[in-house]
């Protein structure tokens, strides 16, 4: 059994999750203050890629980050190419994980009690402040299960991954992919042994979330 | 030392308007709920922005619609006690003191700290979370992190509500004692009247958003100026009046003519008592006195509390029903002890200088 793709399905699961991570807490923390019919519009837009089938994500992908889709023209300038390279497993990984992030966090800032952040700014606190020092630590339980569920998307991902990045074995071959191209080739065992491998990751994940949860309450009823 | 404010704001339907003044003595906002008193320290502190207006604390102008000034919150340098205190459940108590003073060198800051804690009478529990204190120990950390910052002015949300009874008067101790030591401006906002007689000198009655009465509180309490703000000042006792040509009052609703103590001038819409005021005795006891405002009365219901009984009183008959009474008597439980027993009618006296007129 090839072991290249799970080192690349480790390395872009994580990649995609620090991105989602950072991307969709600022846009939960930004979104969390507004409550108008407009956001709600734009909540629509950025949780597309949770309802729509991956290959259709991929397709929007292709068309944004292809040779002459608006972003894809952009980078070749800057000599870089996406399509077909390990960069796109990352973000197609990252697109798909991005609305269980932004739900999570989303709603985790929302629970967060309004008055803490007004005594916040009353005791000085800029925004940013706010922010990092009340509104993150204590929103801090959602966002930490969101980035899990977030990460066992990413590494489950494949129809995107597919569109997006191909099946280049040693670049782009994550393991849902190479799973999907040994079965088509016959190749039972080394499947198997991929499939081994992925229940191993996500048991562990499901067994962090549990412990994560029990902590979680535990916090809370201490108080936090 | 001053605070200065006069703003609007509209919300949907309701209106706020309100102006006051105040410098050093401690100001009480009182209302009922929905009055407007926390939307006008919101305001304040800048958690809100008024429609227009001007807010000025100690010469420095925090908002003024007409030149386009409306500093943040975290630049007014306000204190603010929440009504729930809002303290950081993530953060200990000292945490939560020092969460305004990062700006200090480290020393500093924990000398700050310290002092405050020292201040609480609450030196022990400076590594506790939030969640173990008890409602009166959060108060006092709340009010130490909002004393810490040294502010210009101290805004104080209902700081009592939240809290048991038997609670109450040692922390209204504490923070009487703390505020005779700050300097700034103080608005103390609350519906509990005792509350703001005690704490407060100077006080602004809200009503429906509106500045119903502003002065010294004897002189709200003693003569309210409508009939709105004797409502809102605990006064039980109300009818509708009309003067006669020898300058006595009838109370239409009382079916009585008073004497009053108040100069016969203007046309009284309303005349009014408190019920503490209202003099219940024996008939034979009082048969002895010159009749002032002395009335036959008749026990419609009674109410009672540990230390005083409330007394529904029906005038010139015996009550058609215990919900038929004419003014309530507040007396005391020994003073009461004396006439309980004794046929009825009683005697309830209105004595002039306790009436007081208010206009329509």
């Amino acid at each position: 059994m090839d072991s290249a793709p799970i080192w690349i399905s480790v390395k872009t699961s994580l990649a995609a999750t620090l991105i989602t991570l950072v991307f969709g807490v600022a846009a939960a923390a930004w979104r969390a203050g507004r409550r108008s019919r407009a956001w709600e519009l734009l909540d629509g837009v950025l949780l597309l890629p949770l309802v729509l089938p991956p290959t259709v994500v991929g397709f929007f992908l292709l068309v944004l980050f292809g040779r002459n889709g608006p972003l894809g023209k952009l980078l070749l300038r800057l000599g870089a190419v996406v399509v077909f390279s390990w960069p796109a497993t990352v973000i197609a990984a990252a697109t798909v994980a991005f609305p269980l992030m932004y739900l999570a966090a989303r709603g985790a800032f929302e629970q967060v009690d309004r008055s803490l952040l007004e005594a916040a700014r009353t005791l000085g606190a800029s925004e940013r402040e706010v922010l990092l020092r009340v509104a993150v630590p204590l929103a801090w339980p959602g966002i930490a299960a969101g980035t899990l569920l977030a990460f066992a998307r990413a590494l489950g991902e494949f129809g995107a991954t597919l569109m997006l990045a191909g099946n280049i074995p040693g670049r782009t071959q994550t393991i849902p992919v190479a799973i999907y191209f040994a079965i088509e080739s016959g190749d039972t065992r080394a499947a198997l042994g991929w499939v081994g491998v992925v229940l191993a990751i996500s048991f562990s994940v499901l067994g962090a979330l549990g412990f994560w949860m029990r902590y979680q309450r535990r916090f809370l009823t201490r108080g936090g | 030392m001053a605070l200065e404010l006069e703003i609007e704001k509209r919300h949907g339907g309701f209106a706020l308007e309100v102006a006051f003044r105040t410098d050093g003595a401690p100001l009480g906002l009182l209302g009922a709920s929905g009055a407007g008193k926390t939307r006008t320290l919101r305001a304040i502190a800048g958690l809100e922005t008024p429609d227009r207006g001007r807010i000025v604390l100690d010469g420095r102008v925090l908002f003024d619609s007409a030149a386009g000034i409306n500093l943040p919150t975290r630049a007014r340098r306000i204190g603010l006690l929440f009504q729930h205190y809002a303290l950081f459940p993530h953060l200990t108590a000292g945490e939560n003191i020092a969460f305004g003073l990062r700006h200090l060198p480290p020393r500093e800051r924990e000398r700050r700290v310290a002092e405050q804690l020292a201040a609480a009478r609450l030196s022990d529990f400076a590594p506790r979370y939030p969640a173990s204190l008890s409602g009166g120990e959060q108060q006092r950390v709340a009010l130490a992190r909002a004393m810490a910052i040294e502010p210009a002015a101290l805004l104080l949300d209902e700081p009592f509500s939240a809290l048991d009874s038997h609670l109450r008067s040692a922390l209204e101790r504490d923070l009487r004692e703390r505020l005779g030591n700050f300097r700034g401006a103080t608005v103390f906002v609350s519906h509990n009247l005792e509350e703001v007689y005690r704490v407060c000198e100077e006080l602004v009655v809200l009503s429906r958003g509106k500045v119903a009465a502003r002065g010294p509180k004897e002189e709200i309490f003693r003569h309210p100026p409508t009939l709105e703000v004797a409502r809102l000042t605990a006064c039980k006792n109300f009818s509708r009046a009309r003067r006669l040509p020898d300058g006595r009052v009838e109370a239409l609703d009382w079916s009585c003519t008073l004497r009053t103590a108040d100069g016969p001038t203007g046309t009284p819409g309303h005349i009014a008592i408190r019920a503490h005021h209202v003099r219940v005795s024996a008939a034979h006891a009082a048969a002895a006195r010159p009749a002032g405002n002395s009335f036959p009365c008749w026990l419609a219901a009674m109410t009672e509390t540990p230390f005083r009984v409330t007394l529904d009183l029906h005038l010139g008959g015996p009550a058609p029903g215990a919900r038929d009474f004419h003014v309530q008597a507040e007396v005391f439980k020994q003073e009461w002890e004396k006439f309980r027993d004794a046929p009825q009618p009683w005697l309830a006296e209105l004595p002039p200088e306790r009436l007081f007129l208010l206009p329509d």
